[in-house]
C-alpha cells in the first residue's frame, strides 16, 4: 500500500512541467514503474499468496516462514535502495555498487518466493 | 488445488524466476557493464514478468477459486482454460524470444495472436462462473 501511495505521488510529479528541466525528476520513470510493479503488485501477489495457499504441512502450513520473512526483508531492502541509487547513478554515475546490491537483493527475494511457494502448489 | 492451476501457477512462478533474473542482470549492468546482449533482454523481461507471473498466476488463481457449479463438471468447460494455458505459454515464448533474438515482426504479431486467444477462450470458460451466489442456470455456485 506505501509503495502504491509513493509509486502514483512519483508519477505525479513525473507529469509536472518541472520534470523536463530537473535532472534527478527525469531519471525517476524506472523508479516509478518499480515501487509499482515490484513494490506493490508483486510483494502484493506475495503476501496473498503466502497467506491463501494451500498448506504445505500441519506442522508448516505455510512453508518455511524463515524463507518467507526473507524475501519480505530482501525485496523491500533491494527495492529501497533500488529507489534511492538509481536516480543517484543516473545523475552521477556513481552509486553503482548500491544498484548490483539491490539486483542481488531483489534476486534472492523472487527465489526465495518461489522456492518457498513451489512445493505448495500441488493438487489435493 | 485442480491440475491446471498447479501448472498455471507452478509455471507462473518459473517466469516469475526468469524475469527476476533478467532484471537484476539489466540492473546490474549499469553498474558492470556486461555487454550488448543484456538490452535484448529488456523485452523478455517484461513479457515474462508481465504476462507469464502476473497475468497467468492470476488465471491460475481464478481457475482454483471462482465458483463451481452444483451440477455437471464443477468449474465448467475446463477445455478453454487448458486451451488458454496452452496459447498464453506459447504467446509469451514466441513475443519474448523473438524479440530477443530480433525476429521477423510475423513473429511478434503471431505470438500476440496467441496471447489474445488465451485471453478469450479464459474469459469464456470464468463468464458463466462469475456470477451472484447461488444464481445461473440449473447449476449454484459454491466457494
Amino acid at each position: 500500500m506505501l509503495y502504491l501511495v509513493a509509486a502514483l505521488a512519483l508519477g505525479i510529479v513525473a507529469q509536472t512541467p518541472a520534470a523536463s528541466r530537473v535532472p534527478l525528476l527525469r531519471a525517476i520513470w524506472p523508479t516509478y514503474i518499480h515501487l509499482l510493479v515490484v513494490g506493490w503488485l508483486t510483494q502484493l501477489i506475495f503476501g496473498v499468496a503466502y497467506w491463501m495457499f494451500p498448506r504445505y504441512s500441519p506442522e508448516q502450513p505455510r512453508g518455511s516462514e524463515r524463507l518467507g520473512w526473507a524475501a519480505f526483508v530482501l525485496l523491500n531492502t533491494g527495492l529501497v535502495l533500488r529507489a534511492l541509487a538509481e536516480p543517484w547513478h543516473s545523475m552521477t554515475g556513481r552509486a553503482g555498487t548500491a544498484l548490483v546490491a539491490s539486483a542481488a537483493l531483489q534476486l534472492l527475494a523472487g527465489l526465495a518466493f518461489v522456492v518457498n511457494t513451489w512445493p505448495r502448489v500441488r493438487e489435493r | 488445488m485442480p491440475k491446471l492451476s498447479v501448472c498455471l501457477i507452478r509455471a507462473s512462478l518459473a517466469y516469475l524466476a526468469a524475469g527476476f533474473v533478467m532484471g537484476a542482470i539489466m540492473l546490474a549492468d549499469r553498474a558492470l557493464p556486461l555487454g550488448g546482449w543484456v538490452i535484448r533482454l529488456r523485452p523478455m523481461h517484461i513479457e515474462f514478468l508481465l504476462l507469464g507471473w502476473t497475468v497467468q498466476l492470476a488465471l491460475g488463481v481464478a481457475y482454483w477459486i471462482l465458483p463451481r457449479f452444483r451440477a455437471g463438471a464443477e468449474r465448467g468447460r475446463a477445455s478453454l482454460a487448458w486451451a488458454a494455458f496452452a496459447l498464453l505459454n506459447t504467446g509469451v515464448l514466441v513475443v519474448a524470444v523473438g524479440a530477443a533474438v530480433g525476429a521477423p515482426p510475423i513473429a511478434g504479431l503471431t505470438g500476440r495472436c496467441a496471447e489474445g486467444l488465451a485471453a478469450a477462450a479464459f474469459a469464456a470458460h470464468a463468464w458463466p462462473r462469475v456470477k451472484v451466489f447461488g444464481a445461473g442456470p440449473g447449476a449454484g455456485a459454491e466457494g
